[in-house]
């Protein structure tokens, strides 16, 4: 689903290049694969030959310390460094076979295709609905019907629907904390991405509203590729099936969630896992 | 020693902050006093209603409505030129711009407000006019348009740096979402930060208007000396602030009628400002709270 | 679907070209005005035009007495609205804060910055001319355009002492200096070069003001330079909006000529306000 230019002929070909949604269970590819990537913001190296595949239909959970480049390695999906001052990047980022820096991504296309959800909620000051009508229409959709029946699945997939449904006129910003990340997820799926980055979604919400969202996760693994940072050991257990452990810029461990909780093989994720820095 | 002095330091520092209490009581007042004698003598019925300006003639009518209308004139003409231009370099440098370009650009732009203003009338009445005059011909050579024109340009870096600052305060996280769903920066800016800066950008127009409403020499200079309720931006109009020019020029006698009418346009124009700054004050704080 | 991003590129990039028009338009219009000037006016000036006494015929008259008025307005301006606008700054920032005072001063200055320039002048004209009997005279004037400017002298000096970090302060009060110690050892010294900054804009602001000086009385024409600040007096603006006003074209010139020498004036006190501004902030990395 990633849209590609031809730097020959810089036409717009709509490559599908997406497995079936169908038969997850049967497949051997990669959904995403990062080869040697190194990060630089100016001098600063902030990832440092990062080599990690993760398969379609799962969830990865990024842990490490503060300022160890979760969120770096999670925003080269969406290109949102792209707009830092100083950002370079090296090695190959490929989603679906389309290496995202080299190839002519079309950006917008491929923003919608990897949705992203942020740390603390960021729904616009506008109505409820217009927040997730807002991907639909700056891509020029004006079908009505249409809009209003998006609007309303991605609501009820984030089980939002039966608590904003006879107000969706009300401005967003007055909902709670929780509803208000969980409209940011309906916001990114209104828009149909195929996966959704996202970083540390719970840390600003009470336990109940986080619980919430990390049910919403589980269920949301069924149709996307899902990376999530997460400062919580016990989320990224909940929540995951593999967890990747990075440190200082690099990636020390990646493997299934049970076995990094359970037997890391370094001693670095080891002393992380048991708190005993970070 | 050391307390007495200290003392003393501290009372000369609270004067000195008391004056400004002191300047506005004083504007208050002498506006107030002189502007209430003026209306033991004219009716404020006909002053608000009546669509004649003339005491300086021998037939003398005191209705203020003419020199509302030009200042109101002259200032919604700056109004349409600086709000378009302010607004787009506001968003052009606070979403677009490097920020080594924006370094350079605020200070530039703040020279247009540095000009002394005689120098803009200047410019208004021998360069705007006469050029003006070249595409449409019977336009007078005062009139509102070369006033308003320039009085825009003057007062674009108001709407632009007040408005800038308003789009800085929206949160970047707002601009993440946005871009994070496949926006464009105008997208972006179109239907995300401008809307959320709302209140702010208002608030810079207030201001504008407030200040092209008070400016005094381009309107005296380039917009002529002729009271007279009207539209047309062609024609030479009079606003409060030159009435109050021409007769400080003149001669006329301290305590007479003429005398107070400068008086009675001063507290005119000063209300007129006064409630402008005060909505954009209230507004400021309004949305002062929001991301805080 | 990529015709809709290819629209929506298109109306992107066609908005940044329209911002950098937007953004050069005035500054282009402005470069227009001065070079119109500088023709108009250019040839104009000599040393004669600097020290002629004004006359009925333009290329007589001269800028003279209009620029010691506006020097001699210059200075008293100064020296009156400094202290007070430094001071009042001081109070607020280091004596009143938080007090219910300090809230209605902090109200009543904004609102005294938005009062326009000839409003001023009707306070000048009836409070020093005629009330305090000063006439129309370089006091007057001066005493108007410093209650004028002295709400961007105490904005200024604010901001410049609240940049002044706290740690300061405690450091001086650790060593047993008293507060008005700290505060002209320490705090004035950290924070003068933006209220130096605040003090010439505001400055160059007085010297481009006519408004206020007309209706406080302020002459076209005055047959010779003031002498003490008694005498009556013109300034360039003033004189400047009197040769617009006359119909011999030669006094056109005259009016471009003296513009000249007004924005040399005020360009080169903002420019040291930039420059003053510019290095202060740089030292101020504490
Ligand atoms: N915009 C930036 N400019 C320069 N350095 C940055 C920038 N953003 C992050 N960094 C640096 O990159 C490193 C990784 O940051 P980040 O990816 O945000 O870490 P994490 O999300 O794991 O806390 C940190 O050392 C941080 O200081
Ligand atoms: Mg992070």
């Amino acid at each position: 689903m990633i849209s590609v230019m031809t730097n020959e002929e810089n036409k717009v070909l709509n490559t599908n290049l997406l497995i079936p949604k169908t038969d997850p269970s049967k497949d051997k590819d990669y959904k995403i694969r990062t080869e040697h990537v190194d990060v630089f913001y100016k001098d600063f190296q902030a990832l440092k030959n990062i080599n990690l595949k993760i398969r379609p239909y799962t969830v990865t959970a990024l842990i490490g310390p503060s300022g160890c480049g979760k969120s770096t390695y999670l925003r080269i999906f969406n290109r949102m460094n792209d707009y830092i001052e100083g950002f370079r990047l090296e090695g190959k980022v490929l989603v679906d076979d389309v290496d995202l820096y080299k190839d002519k991504v079309l950006l917008e296309r491929l923003r919608k295709d990897v949705g992203m959800v942020f740390q603390k909620p960021n729904p616009f000051p506008k109505t409820v609905f217009e927040n997730v009508a807002y991907g639909l229409k700056i891509q020029g959709v004006k079908d009505k019907h249409f809009i209003q029946e998006r609007v309303e699945h991605a609501l009820k997939q984030v089980v939002l629907w039966n608590e904003v449904k006879d107000d969706l006129k009300k401005n967003a910003l007055a909902l709670s904390g929780g509803q208000q990340q969980r409209l940011c997820i309906a916001r990114t799926l209104a828009v149909e991405p195929n996966i959704i980055l996202m970083d540390e979604p719970t840390s600003a919400l009470d336990p109940l509203s986080t619980g919430k969202i990390e049910e919403l996760i589980f269920e949301l693994k069924n149709e996307y590729t899902i990376l999530i940072v997460t400062h919580n050991m016990q989320q990224a257990g909940r929540v995951s099936d593999r967890t990747a452990f990075f440190y200082l810029g690099e990636l020390v461990e990646e493997g299934l969630t049970k076995d990094i909780f359970l037997n890391p093989k370094k001693e670095r994720t080891q002393n992380y896992i048991t708190g005993r820095f970070g | 020693m050391i307390r007495k002095k200290e003392f003393v330091i501290e009372k000369f520092l609270q004067l000195s902050a008391i004056i400004t209490i002191l300047t506005t009581i004083g504007i208050v007042l002498v506006l107030t006093i002189e502007a209430f004698k003026f209306f033991t003598e004219v009716s404020i019925i006909d002053f608000f209603t009546k669509t004649d300006w003339t005491p300086l003639f021998s037939k003398k009518q005191y209705g203020i409505l003419p020199l509302l209308s030009g200042t109101l004139l002259t200032s919604f003409i700056a109004i349409l030129i600086a709000l378009p231009i302010g607004l787009v370099i506001a968003i052009y440098l606070s979403e677009y711009a490097p920020r080594r370009v924006r370094n350079f650009v605020k200070p530039a732009l703040e020279l247009l407000a540095a000009v002394p203003t005689v120098v803009y009338g200047f410019f208004a009445l021998m360069v705007v006019t006469p050029f003006l005059q070249t595409i449409i011909p019977g336009m007078s050579g005062f009139n509102s348009l070369s006033a308003g024109f320039v009085m825009g340009i003057m007062i674009i870096p108001i709407v632009s740096s007040l408005s800038e600052d308003a789009l800085n305060a929206v949160p970047m996280s707002l601009r993440e979402a946005s871009y994070g769903m496949g926006s464009t920066k105008l997208q972006t800016a179109r239907r995300v930060v401008v809307p959320a800066a709302s209140s702010g950008i208002v608030v810079s127009v207030i201001l504008a208007i407030s200040r092209a409403v008070g400016e005094t020499m381009i309107v005296a200079i380039a917009a002529g000396q002729q009271p007279r309720l009207t539209i047309n931006p062609l024609v030479p109009v009079e606003t409060l602030t030159t009435y109050i020019v021409q007769v400080s020029l003149g001669d006329v006698a301290h305590n007479s009628v003429e005398y107070r009418t400068i008086f009675a346009a001063g507290i005119t124009l000063f209300m007129f400002t006064f409630a402008l700054n005060t909505v954009s004050h209230w507004l400021k704080n309004k949305y002062r709270e929001r991301y805080e | 679907m990529s015709r809709i991003i290819k629209i929506n590129r298109l109306k992107n990039s066609g908005f940044q070209v329209l911002g950098i028009i937007g953004t050069l338009i005035g500054l282009v219009l402005l470069a227009i005005f001065i070079g119109d000037i500088l023709m108009d006016g250019l040839t104009r000036i000599d040393w004669d035009f600097i020290t002629s006494l004004p006359s009925r015929f333009p290329e007589k008259s001269g800028i003279f007495t209009a620029m010691m008025g506006s020097i001699w307005i210059l200075l008293m301006t100064a020296i009156i609205s400094f202290p007070i606008g430094i001071g009042a700054g001081i109070y607020l920032e280091e004596y009143a804060t938080k007090s219910r005072l300090s809230k209605i001063l902090e109200i009543n200055i904004s609102n005294l910055a938005g009062v326009p320039s000839i409003i001023y002048g009707l306070l000048g004209l009836e409070v020093f001319v005629r009330i305090l009997h000063f006439g129309s005279s370089l006091l007057s004037g001066s005493l108007t355009l410093a209650l004028l400017i002295l709400p961007i002298i105490i904005v200024a000096t604010r901001e410049s002492i609240k940049a002044v970090p706290q740690s300061i302060r405690d450091a001086s009060y650790a060593l047993g200096a008293s507060k008005w110690q700290t505060i002209q050892h320490q705090v004035i010294p950290a924070s003068f070069g933006g209220i130096m900054t605040g003090v010439i804009l505001a400055l160059s602001r007085a010297v481009g003001e006519a408004a206020p000086l007309i209706v406080v009385g302020a002459l076209a024409y005055v047959p010779f330079a003031p002498k003490t600040p008694m005498d009556d007096f013109s300034v360039m603006p003033i004189q400047i909006f009197n040769w617009i006003s006359r119909p011999q074209h030669g006094f056109i010139e005259n009016a471009a000529a003296a513009i000249i020498i007004l924005l040399i004036i005020t360009f080169g006190m903002n420019a040291i306000a930039i420059y003053l501004r510019s290095r202060w902030q740089k030292r101020i990395s504490w």
